[in-house]
C-alpha cells in the first residue's frame, strides 16, 4: 500500500485529526495549527464536532474532526485531506470521502480491533479494501499500547494515560511536516500549567510519536511548506467567536465606552459570551439571562443607559429577540446583535453552517423596520466586522445585526494583534454640550441620527418607547402624515449609513465578463475559486459584500458592468433575490448549496466555468 | 454604591407635563400621585431616576414621570430595567408593570430579577384583568371570574404574586392599595431603600372592566375592617377598633379577639420583616380572605447581596488582581508569534 507521495513544498496541504469524541482530536488540531503558524505558515482551520455531546464510544455518530490547512497562501480549511489522523476505524470511516489521491494515513492499530470495526459498521476485517482505498500511504502505529508503556512510571493511570494518545498523534505529525518539538512543548506547558504531572505525560508522548515516525517511517516522505508573506508584526491564532468578542472590546475601547453584553446560551454562539465573560478587567459586563429575548432586553436596558450593548445568539434565538430589536429601531437605541447563523429551519443543525439568516436579519420583524446589517467573511475578519457593527451602531443610533456563521465562528486564523490607532474612530452620538430646545428625536437633518442622552445627565430626562413619536415633539403621536414621515425618517436613517462605510472593490480580474457575488463566511472559498479560475486564464472578477444594509453606494455601479453575475450563497438565493429588488434588470445566476457543511472550491471552479461557457 | 445626592424635592419636580390619559376614577391616577410623593420623601434627583415599563394601562406611567423613563415592550421591562441597572448601579431603576405584563407575558424575567436579587423597585399595579385589550382575564382573575374571554367563566386559579416572589427567594415584598396614599408612601419608600429585588403589590381598581375587585379594601372603612397594617416590630393588630389580632395556633395563624378568652396583647405575633425564613411572610400574604385579613404594609425586607453590587464589586476585585486595560496589552500576553 505504501506508496511514494511527491509534495512540493510550496503546496497547501491539509491535514485532518479525527478521532472519538474523548480522544482529544480539537486539542491535537489546535496546536498543530498554532505551531505551523509560528513557523510562519498561513492557517486555516475547520472544528467539525459531532453533534451528539457523548455519542457512543467508537460510533460513526460520535467522530470529532478538526482540520488544519496550512501554506504558503491559505484562504480556506481546504476541501479535501492530504494527511488524515484516524484514531478509530469510525473516523476512517466518515473521512474517507474528503481523501485526495496518495494520501498518508495514520491510524491506531490498538483501535482497530474486530470489535472496533463492528462498531463503526464494518463487516470485514480489511477496512481499506471495504472502504475501497487503494492508492494511499498507511502509517500504522499501535498508538494506545506504546502511550500506555511509555506512561508506566509517569504518575497518571487508567483513563488519564490513554488521554494522552492525541499528543502521539500529534508528535507523529510534527514528525511528517517537520515542526521542532520546542513549540509544540511550550504550548503544552501552558495549556497544562496547573498540572505539570499531565504536561509532562503529555510531552514524553509527544516525543514517543516524533521518534516513531522518525525511526520506523522514513520512506515516508516528510512536508516541508513554505512560508506565508504575511504581514510584519505580531500574531496570535483566534477563531471568529473570539474574534467577534475581541472586536466588540476593541471598539468599546475606541471609543470610550463600557462594553456590555447580555446572552442567553445558544449553539454555535456561546463562546461569544464565554470569551467576554473572562475580560472584567478590561470592565466588560456580561448577563447570562433567563432567555434570548432577556439577552437582548438586558442589553437595551444597557443600551438606554449609555453603554455599547450587544447580544449573541443563532437563528431561532434571533427569531424571538425580533421584537425586541423593533423596540430598539423605534426608540432609535444603538445596539449590535450577532446572529451565528447554524442550519435551519427551527433547531435544525445547531452545530453545521448556513447563510439561511439573511432575509430574517433584513426584514424578520413587524412594521417597517429597518436596521444594519454586517457580515463578517473569515474568522479573523470577524474582528473587524464586530468592530464595524458597533461603529454604526453608537454613530447612528440603530440596531446593527451582525451576521457570521457557525463555520467561520468555529474556523481559526493567524490574527495580526491590530494596532487601533489605525482604525477609524468611533464617535456615540451624544447631545452637544449646548444642546438647546433638545428633544429624544430631535436629529441632525443630514444623517437622522437623533441625539443620544442618557439617565444621570442633569436637565436631560425624558421619555422613551415603543409607541411612534411626533417628529417634532417627541410625544407620543398617531398622526397619519407623521407616522409616514417617521417611517420614512427611520428608513432614510439607515441609508444614509452608506456614506460613511466603504465601497465595494474588485477582486479578481476585474476586466472580466463574469462578476462572482457572495456575502459573509463563504469569502475564502469563493477567493480560492475566483483565483483558481484566473490561474487557468478564465477571466472572472469577484465582489464580496461585508454591508449589506444599506449596500456600499457603488454596487450598482459595479454590478452593471458586467454580462453575467453568480450570486453564490448558502441558502435558496436570499442575497440574490435582495439584489434583484434593490437593483433591477440585473443578469443574476445563483449558486446555492444548503449543506450544512462549507464550499468546495472544485465545485464553484466546475460551476462557474459552466456558466461563463454558456 | 448608589452615591446619591439627598435634597429637598417636592412631590411636583417629578411630574411631567405630559397630559395623563388613564381613565377617570382608574387606580393608576392615584398610584401615580403616590409616586411623586415616595420620591420627594426619597429626595433621589428626578435625574438620577429610571422608571422602565412594559404594556397595558398602567405601563403609560413612565411618561407622566419627570425623571428618565422608557416604556417598552410587552413582559419583558424586568429585563430591560435589570441591563439598565448593570450599565449603571448609581441609578435609582424602577419598574411598573401590570399583572398581565408582569406575571403572564413577563413571568420569567418577573422570578429571574428577584432570584437575582436585582436592585429595581417593582411596582406589581394587580387590578385582575387586562384593561388595554378591553378586559380579558388575568393571571391573578379569580378561578370562575366572568369576562370576555371567559363568558362562562375562568376555569383555572390565579397566581398569588408573594407566592412567586418568595418562590424565587424575594428580599422584599409589600402591599398597598391605590387610593390609600399613606401606606402607599411608605412602602414605595421602604422599597425604594430596600437594596435589592423589591416587589410592591398595588391593588388597584379597573374601574371600567373589573369595577370593585378590591372592595373589601377599596375604601376607608373597609380597610379598617378588613386589612391589617404590618409594621415591623409592631404586633399584628387591626380591626376597627385594634380589637383583633393574629397568633400562631400550631402551625397556623388564627384571628382571636383581644380580651376574649383571656388574650392580651402579650400574646400577639410581633411582625419581623427581617427573618430569612420565609413561612410566616407567606401565610401572611396569602391569608384567605374572609377569614382573614388582607394584609398590607412591608411583608418581607431581607439583607441580601444585590446582583448589580456583586457585579462591580468582581470587576474592582479582578482590576486589582490584573493590570491588563487594554485589548492589545491583554493580547500580547498571550500566545504570540511575530512576523518579521
Ligand atoms: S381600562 Fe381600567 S386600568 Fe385601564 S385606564 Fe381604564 S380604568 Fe385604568
Amino acid at each position: 500500500m505504501a506508496e511514494q507521495v511527491k509534495k512540493d513544498n510550496q503546496d497547501n496541504i491539509v491535514i485532518r485529526f479525527s478521532g472519538d469524541s474523548g480522544d482529544g482530536m480539537q486539542l491535537a488540531g489546535t496546536l498543530f495549527a498554532n505551531i505551523s503558524a509560528m513557523s510562519g505558515n498561513d492557517i486555516s482551520t475547520f472544528p467539525d464536532f459531532p453533534s451528539e455531546i457523548r455519542a457512543p464510544q467508537g460510533t460513526l455518530s460520535g467522530v470529532s474532526g478538526y482540520q488544519v490547512h496550512i501554506g504558503p497562501k491559505v484562504y480556506t480549511p481546504g476541501d479535501k485531506t492530504d494527511v488524515l489522523i484516524a484514531m478509530n476505524p469510525a473516523a476512517l470511516k466518515i473521512n474517507v470521502k474528503n481523501l485526495k489521491n496518495s494520501s498518508v494515513v495514520v491510524i491506531d492499530t490498538d483501535s482497530f480491533t474486530k470489535k472496533d470495526l463492528e462498531k463503526a459498521l464494518f463487516s470485514t476485517s480489511n477496512p481499506f479494501e471495504e472502504l475501497g482505498i487503494g492508492n494511499i500511504s498507511v502509517i500504522e502505529a499501535p498508538i494506545g499500547s506504546m502511550v500506555k508503556e511509555s506512561l508506566t512510571n509517569s504518575g497518571l493511570e487508567g483513563k488519564d494515560v490513554l488521554r494522552c494518545k492525541n499528543m502521539f498523534a500529534l508528535g507523529l505529525s510534527c514528525w511528517l511536516f517537520d515542526r521542532p518539538l520546542n513549540l509544540a512543548e511550550s504550548l503544552i506547558r501552558t495549556k497544562f500549567a496547573k498540572k505539570p504531572i499531565v504536561a509532562e505525560a503529555n510531552i514524553k508522548v509527544l516525543h514517543d510519536g516524533y521518534n516513531f515516525g522518525a525511526n520506523t517511517h522514513a520512506s515516508v516522505p516528510t512536508y516541508h511548506i513554505a512560508t506565508s508573506t504575511k504581514e510584519k508584526g505580531f500574531y496570535t491564532d483566534v477563531d471568529g467567536n473570539t474574534a467577534t468578542a475581541y472586536g466588540l472590546i476593541a471598539a468599546a475601547e475606541k471609543a470610550g465606552m463600557e462594553l456590555f453584553l447580555g446572552s442567553y446560551p445558544i449553539t454555535p454562539a456561546t463562546d461569544i459570551l464565554q470569551e467576554l465573560a473572562k475580560h472584567k478587567a478590561l470592565g466588560v459586563k456580561t448577563m447570562q439571562m433567563e432567555d434570548d429575548i432577556a439577552g437582548i432586553c438586558s442589553a437595551i436596558g444597557a443600551s438606554f443607559a449609555g453603554s455599547l450593548a450587544a447580544t449573541n445568539t443563532s437563528g431561532p434565538g434571533l427569531a424571538l429577540k425580533s421584537e425586541a430589536i423593533g423596540l430598539a429601531v423605534m426608540a432609535e437605541l444603538p445596539i449590535v446583535i450577532i446572529d451565528v447563523q447554524r442550519g435551519g429551519p427551527s433547531t435544525g443543525l445547531p452545530t453545521k453552517s448556513e447563510q439561511t439568516d439573511l432575509m430574517q436579519a433584513l426584514y424578520g420583524r413587524n412594521g417597517e423596520s429597518p436596521v444594519a446589517v454586517v457580515a463578517a467573511k473569515s474568522p479573523t475578519d470577524c474582528f473587524d466586522a464586530a468592530f464595524w457593527a458597533s461603529k454604526i451602531a453608537v454613530e447612528h443610533m440603530t440596531p446593527v445585526i451582525l451576521l457570521t456563521d457557525g463555520y467561520i465562528a468555529n474556523g481559526s486564523g493567524a490574527f495580526k494583534i491590530p494596532e487601533l490607532e489605525n482604525y477609524p474612530s468611533i464617535q456615540p452620538h451624544y447631545i452637544k454640550k449646548d444642546q438647546q430646545n433638545w428633544k429624544p428625536y430631535t436629529r441632525n437633518e443630514e444623517t437622522k441620527v437623533r441625539y443620544w442622552a442618557t439617565p444621570g445627565t442633569e436637565g436631560f430626562q425624558h421619555r422613551i418607547g415603543g409607541l411612534e413619536k411626533d417628529y417634532t415633539t417627541s410625544i407620543i403621536s398617531t398622526d397619519p402624515a407623521n407616522h409616514q414621515l417617521m417611517v420614512k425618517t427611520r428608513q432614510e436613517k439607515i441609508n444614509a449609513i452608506a456614506n460613511f462605510i466603504p465601497i465595494i472593490d474588485i477582486q479578481g480580474d476585474a476586466n472580466a465578463d463574469v462578476l462572482i457575488v457572495g456575502w459573509g463566511g463563504t469569502y475564502g472559498h469563493l477567493l480560492s475559486a475566483v483565483n483558481e479560475m484566473n490561474e487557468n486564464g478564465k477571466k472572472t472578477a469577484f465582489a464580496h459584500f461585508s454591508f449589506i444594509s444599506p449596500l456600499p453606494k457603488n454596487t450598482e455601479e459595479i454590478l452593471r458592468k458586467y454580462k453575467k453575475i453568480i450570486v453564490c450563497e448558502q441558502n435558496l438565493g436570499q442575497f440574490a433575490g435582495y439584489l434583484r429588488m434593490k437593483i433591477h434588470g440585473l443578469p443574476i445566476y445563483q449558486y446555492n448549496e444548503v449543506t450544512g457543511q462549507p464550499f468546495l472550491v472544485s465545485e464553484l471552479v466546475k460551476y462557474f466555468t459552466k456558466i461563463m461557457e454558456e | 454604591m448608589s452615591e446619591l445626592t439627598y435634597k429637598p424635592f417636592q412631590a411636583s419636580d417629578y411630574k411631567s407635563a405630559q397630559a395623563v390619559r388613564w381613565c377617570p376614577g382608574c387606580g393608576d391616577h392615584f398610584l401615580l400621585n403616590s409616586l411623586h410623593k415616595a420620591m420627594a420623601n426619597i429626595g433621589i434627583p428626578p435625574h438620577q431616576i429610571a422608571v422602565i415599563s412594559g404594556i397595558g394601562c398602567s405601563s403609560r406611567l413612565p411618561y407622566y414621570m419627570n425623571t428618565y423613563g422608557f416604556h417598552t415592550i410587552h413582559g419583558r421591562g424586568a429585563a430591560i430595567a435589570s441591563g439598565l441597572k448593570v450599565a449603571n448601579p448609581k441609578l435609582s431603576v424602577w419598574q411598573i408593570t401590570g399583572d398581565g405584563d408582569c406575571l403572564a407575558i413577563g413571568g420569567n424575567h418577573f422570578i429571574h430579577s428577584i432570584r437575582r436579587n436585582m436592585d429595581l423597585n417593582i411596582v406589581l399595579v394587580n387590578n385582575r384583568v387586562y384593561g388595554l385589550t378591553k378586559g380579558q382575564y388575568s393571571p391573578t382573575s379569580d378561578r370562575g371570574y366572568v369576562c370576555k374571554s371567559a363568558p362562562y367563566g375562568t376555569v383555572e386559579d390565579p397566581f398569588r404574586p408573594a407566592e412567586l416572589a418568595f418562590g424565587a427567594r424575594g428580599t422584599f415584598f409589600a402591599r398597598t392599595v391605590d387610593v390609600d396614599s399613606p401606606v402607599a408612601v411608605e412602602v414605595l419608600t421602604a422599597a425604594a431603600k430596600h437594596k435589592g429585588a423589591s416587589v410592591v403589590e398595588v391593588l388597584e381598581n379597573c374601574i371600567i372592566f373589573n369595577d370593585g375587585t378590591h372592595s373589601a379594601v377599596s375604601k376607608k372603612e373597609g380597610r379598617a375592617k378588613n386589612a391589617i397594617v404590618l409594621q415591623h416590630g409592631k404586633p399584628m393588630i387591626f380591626g376597627e377598633n385594634n380589637e383583633k389580632g393574629l397568633i400562631l395556633d400550631g402551625m397556623n395563624l388564627k384571628v382571636v379577639n383581644l380580651g376574649e378568652n383571656g388574650v392580651t396583647e402579650k400574646d400577639i405575633l410581633i411582625h419581623d420583616e427581617t427573618t430569612i425564613d420565609f413561612t410566616l411572610h407567606l401565610k401572611l400574604a396569602t391569608m384567605p380572605f374572609p377569614e382573614f385579613p388582607i394584609a398590607l404594609g412591608v411583608i418581607r425586607s431581607i439583607k441580601a447581596p444585590t446582583y448589580d453590587e456583586e457585579i462591580t464589586v468582581q470587576i474592582k476585585d479582578v482590576q486589582a488582581k490584573n493590570p491588563t486595560r487594554s485589548l492589545k496589552d491583554y493580547l500580547m500576553k498571550g500566545e504570540i508569534w511575530e512576523v518579521k
